[in-house]
């Protein structure tokens, strides 16, 4: 065996979603020497597939008291360690006519054992603090909901686990575990981009891979009974509602309505797929349809508003244990110690939960991480604000009137926005026009974010979220970006790429205003630059 | 927030990102601070639904010219979305400069009665200092001068008697211009419409459109003269007297910014509020009246399309009428923005850029070696006598001129 210090780790992760982010951050902080390996990039599986909903824990209170009083304490904590991620919006639980009114009793009940603040209000009320809301309501609970941006969230916890020591790979893959008798030992990785293949070593191997686990717990002998639940949704061109809506009953498919930044988001359907779609999901009109109906029931105003683009998730739903059927699903957190469980020491398997728990999630892995290395530090991801929502007073001078991307960018860096340059005219102008993403910015993302690509730099920034789906920004940021790797090539290969990523979100709701942007898209890709002869070659 | 607004009336969401309107923003290719249209339009209207913090002050330098709706493909209400914004939004509240310069009929009425000792004062460079430092209203402007007696009493007095005289009749929505500055122009209109059989009457009650009003924010004020005036093109109507205007600015804020920015809805009398040279064309091509000019009527005329013309649609039938003057040589100016936007070009910090505007224009207009230069606004009026020297005349004041009043009242008897 090949190990020497630069490749031996206390604690490899596996996973660059949110989960493995939040459990790198946990190690670093508590001082182990931490490596995370993803294999595309962070963010890419269900974290950055979700509504991006700051649950109050409302919706599980009358289902799953456990997981409701989980969520409301995160939320809680994420409003103070992730301000930068988090909007303070409060939700509103509205019963329509076609519901039962009765419920909202069983609700506020189970919501204030659970230990979150809930409260009726009148409907009157409830059209005056959210206009879009469907008008025949009849009733109305409001709680403190709020949105949360998977992205930002996940590239401050990555963030922070670099600043505190720890390595973050992405784009590499995990092809195999190192063994030694029944113990893992190490993992071997291959980089995606140049191909080679590497070995690294650590003492403990923390599988955090979502629905991608039960592969990389098969890989090291163990078997994890998962089963993708495949979630579509909807984002809708700006944002039609201040407030999240859901609708008071039972939790059931499109009854959640989220503003998110500028955009607003409805969610979700639910449905089993097979383990070898979940790379290749595709969002069906039957999905649309669904989407588009129950969403017009919360904010009559959907059904005219412009629908940017479908996209969908998959849930790891873990099954019991005992339970081979998969019928006993968990929806909480699981925290698996594979030697106790099958025998194959250094191997921890954490999975389950929701974005709300992440950091929950990532304190039992940290704590069981710590316990068999006989490291006793306490977590401390509770209490440490993120890289972002730091409170310090070194703000840029107001002076003079801050520009738009400066302003944009402080809304999805937080305080760490001041190291994005807004000197001149060049830093301050803007890639992405929908989104106010300024030169400054991509420059800033590509030297701290690990920005390599396309989709890195929209996931890090907005690139290309907007209205018009990268139509005006995407050869801009490719032009930036060419001549950040010094290769024009590539940037035309990833360009390409990136057009295409977009078209397949926007395909299953390529009608109207959408239909005309893809048009429009097309014609100055393939029409004025030739993009499409370039694609062929 | 209204979102529903939005949605519907208001809606950006056709916005497909083509930037054609930037490309046509007379500010934009005078200002690199304004961020175009499609910038502070549908751009930003999402981060202001977000928050309204996200609302920019640059948004005061837009014209409301509307050249941005005009060449939009997708139907946007560009303009629209950015003047509501700044309704909405801006933080900044009409100071006594804005007061001044939108009270334009509250000004009038104090500066007719004093006409000649304002007129002169107005001139003074003294006095246009003092306006600069005090009120910003910037020194190099030569401002409008004010007639001692108003159109209104003039036509009481020489006019209203007659009327009753036509079988035919139709209003007329005079305007502040008009009535305080040069009610020469009212007089033409007159005269032509009894010389083709058409009987004139006041509304029963006229304020000012309330353009001015909406452009520096006092939008309440705005809405209530929106009414008076809507209420009195309705009774007019009702009484089968169409509403005639000689102002392209007045007609099309009558028409298009009380529904749209101020809510005033006019669905029932939109159609009956047209520009006189509209209404002649359409009688003279209809058959329904017939022209006779003066043979000794001899002009190089250029016509300049204003803004809301431009956004009106409406300078055909100007310029048609122009055209059957037999004694005129015509030219058509190319469709640019003169720069001043009505009291946009009187405040100082706009002053640079509305004549860097208006440039292009000017050195179009001084080339042609005119006699006169046509428009149906009087604000582009005053901006291109300032800024070429040559003399702008209404159409309507122009085929007055030309008119052979007795051989038309003979043709349409």
């Amino acid at each position: 065996m090949n190990v020497n210090k630069s490749n031996h780790f206390d604690v490899i992760i596996i996973g660059g979603g949110i989960t493995g982010a939040g459990t790198a951050r946990d190690c670093a902080l508590r001082g182990l020497k931490t490596l995370l390996v993803e294999r595309l990039d962070l963010t890419n599986g269900a974290t950055g597939r979700n509504h991006g909903l700051l649950h109050s824990g409302a919706r599980y209170a009358v289902t799953d008291g456990e997981s409701a009083s989980e969520c409301i304490k995160e939320n809680m904590i994420l409003r103070r360690i992730a301000r930068h991620c988090v909007e303070e919006t409060d939700g509103l639980f509205i019963t329509l006519p076609e519901d039962d009114l009765g419920f909202q009793k069983t609700f506020i009940k189970a919501c204030r054992r659970a230990g979150i603040r809930a409260e009726a209000i009148d409907p009157a009320e409830a059209r005056r603090l959210e206009p879009s809301v469907n008008p025949s309501l009849i009733g109305a609970v409001r709680v403190p909901d709020g949105s949360v941006d998977p992205f930002r969230l996940t590239t401050a916890n990555a963030l922070d686990a670099r600043l505190h020591g720890a390595e973050v790979r992405t784009y590499t893959e995990v092809i195999g575990f190192i063994k030694d008798g029944r113990r893992i030992v190490g993992v071997k990785l291959r980089d995606r981009q140049t191909k080679s293949e590497s070995e690294v070593y650590a003492d403990i191997t923390v599988n955090a891979g979502g629905i991608w686990g039960h592969r990389i717990a098969e890989m090291a002998g163990a078997r994890v009974n998962m089963f993708p639940a495949k979630g579509a949704l909807l984002i809708f061109g700006h944002r039609v509602n201040n407030l999240v809506l859901n609708r008071c009953r039972k939790p059931a498919d499109a009854d959640i309505l989220v503003p998110g930044d500028t955009i607003s988001l409805i969610g979700t359907t639910s449905s089993r797929v097979p383990y070898d779609e979940i790379d290749d999901l595709q969002v069906t009109p039957d999905e649309v349809n669904l989407l588009l109906r129950e969403g017009s029931k919360l904010a009559p105003s959907l059904a005219a508003t412009r629908v940017l683009r479908a996209y969908a998730g998959v849930r790891p739903l873990v099954a019991a244990d005992n339970d081979e059927s998969g019928r006993s699903i968990s929806r909480g957190i699981v925290c698996l110690d594979h030697e106790t469980r099958d025998d194959i020491p250094g191997f921890i398997t954490i999975t389950g939960g929701k974005l709300m728990t992440y950091r929950l999630m990532a304190e039992w892995a940290t704590d069981m991480v710590c316990k068999k290395l006989n490291v006793d530090k306490r977590c401390q991801t509770a209490e440490i604000c993120l890289p972002g929502s730091s409170y310090d007073k070194d703000t840029k001078s107001i002076a003079t009137p801050l520009s738009i991307g400066t302003r944009a960018a402080e809304g999805r860096h937080g305080s760490m926005s001041k190291k994005i340059s807004a000197d001149s005219r060049l830093d301050r102008s803007l890639v992405c026009e929908c989104e106010a993403v300024s030169i400054g910015e991509v420059d800033y993302a590509i030297r701290e974010l690990r920005v390599r690509n396309l989709l890195n730099l929209r996931r890090r920034t907005r690139v290309g979220m907007g209205t018009c789906q990268g139509e005006l920004c995407a050869c801009r940021a490719a032009g930036l970006l060419g001549k950040a790797n010094g290769c024009a090539r590539k940037a035309q290969e990833d360009l390409a790429a990136f057009l295409n990523e977009r078209w397949r979100g926007m395909y299953p709701v390529a009608w109207n205003d959408t239909l005309c942007e893809t048009q429009f898209t097309s014609w100055v890709y393939e029409g004025v630059c030739g993009l499409d002869t370039f694609a062929k070659e | 927030m209204n979102n529903e607004q939005h949605t519907n009336k208001q809606s950006f969401e056709q916005c497909v990102k083509c930037t054609i309107c930037t490309v046509y923003c007379p500010v934009a290719a005078a200002n690199p601070d304004y961020p175009g249209p499609k910038q502070a339009g549908p751009d930003l209207e999402r981060y202001r639904l977000k928050n309204p913090r996200f609302y920019d002050d640059t948004l005061d330098l837009c014209l409301n010219c509307k050249r941005c709706e005009v060449a939009c493909p997708s139907n946007v209400k560009i303009g629209d979305i950015i003047l509501s914004a700044r309704l909405k939004y801006s933080a900044k509240r009409p100071k006594l400069r804005e007061y001044i310069l939108a009270n334009t009929d509250v000004m009038g009425s104090m500066a007719t009665t004093f006409a000649p000792l304002v007129n002169a004062s107005l001139k003074l460079p003294a006095v246009k200092n003092i306006m600069d430092r005090t009120l910003a209203i910037d020194h190099h402007r030569t401002m409008p001068t004010y007639s001692s007696q108003r159109f209104e009493a003039w036509f009481k007095q020489h006019a209203q008697a007659k009327q009753e005289n036509f079988d035919r009749s139709v209003s007329y929505f005079h305007g502040c211009y008009v009535n305080y500055n040069h009610p020469k122009q009212g007089k033409d209109l007159v005269k032509i419409l009894n010389a083709i059989g058409y009987g004139v009457h006041l509304l029963d009650k006229e304020k000012c459109c309330g353009v001015a009003l909406i452009s520096n924010k006092m939008e309440a004020q705005a809405r209530r003269q929106a009414k008076v005036n809507i209420n009195s093109i309705r009774r007019s109507v009702a009484a089968g007297r169409p509403v005639l205007t000689t102002s392209s600015t007045c007609t099309f804020t009558m028409r298009d910014e009380y529904p749209h920015v101020l809510g005033v809805d006019n669905a029932d009398v939109r159609e009956q509020i047209v520009l006189a040279t509209k209404f002649i064309f359409e009688a003279v091509d209809a058959g329904r009246v017939k022209l006779a000019f003066r043979e000794d009527y001899r002009k190089r005329i250029a016509y300049h399309t204003p803004c809301h013309m431009e956004k009106l649609g409406w300078s055909i039938y100007s310029t048609s009428l122009l055209r059957m003057i037999p004694g005129v040589e015509f030219m058509m100016l190319d469709s640019l923005c003169c720069g001043i936007a009505g009291t946009y070009g009187f405040k100082r910090e706009n002053y640079p850029y509305s004549q860097k505007i208006g440039e292009p224009l000017f050195r179009q207009i001084k080339s042609l070696g005119v006699d006169l230069v046509a428009t149906d606004c009087e604000t582009c009026k005053w901006q291109i006598e300032m800024s070429t020297g040559v003399t702008v005349e209404n159409p309507i004041s122009i085929l007055a001129d030309a008119l052979d009043v007795e051989q038309t009242m003979k043709l349409n008897k």
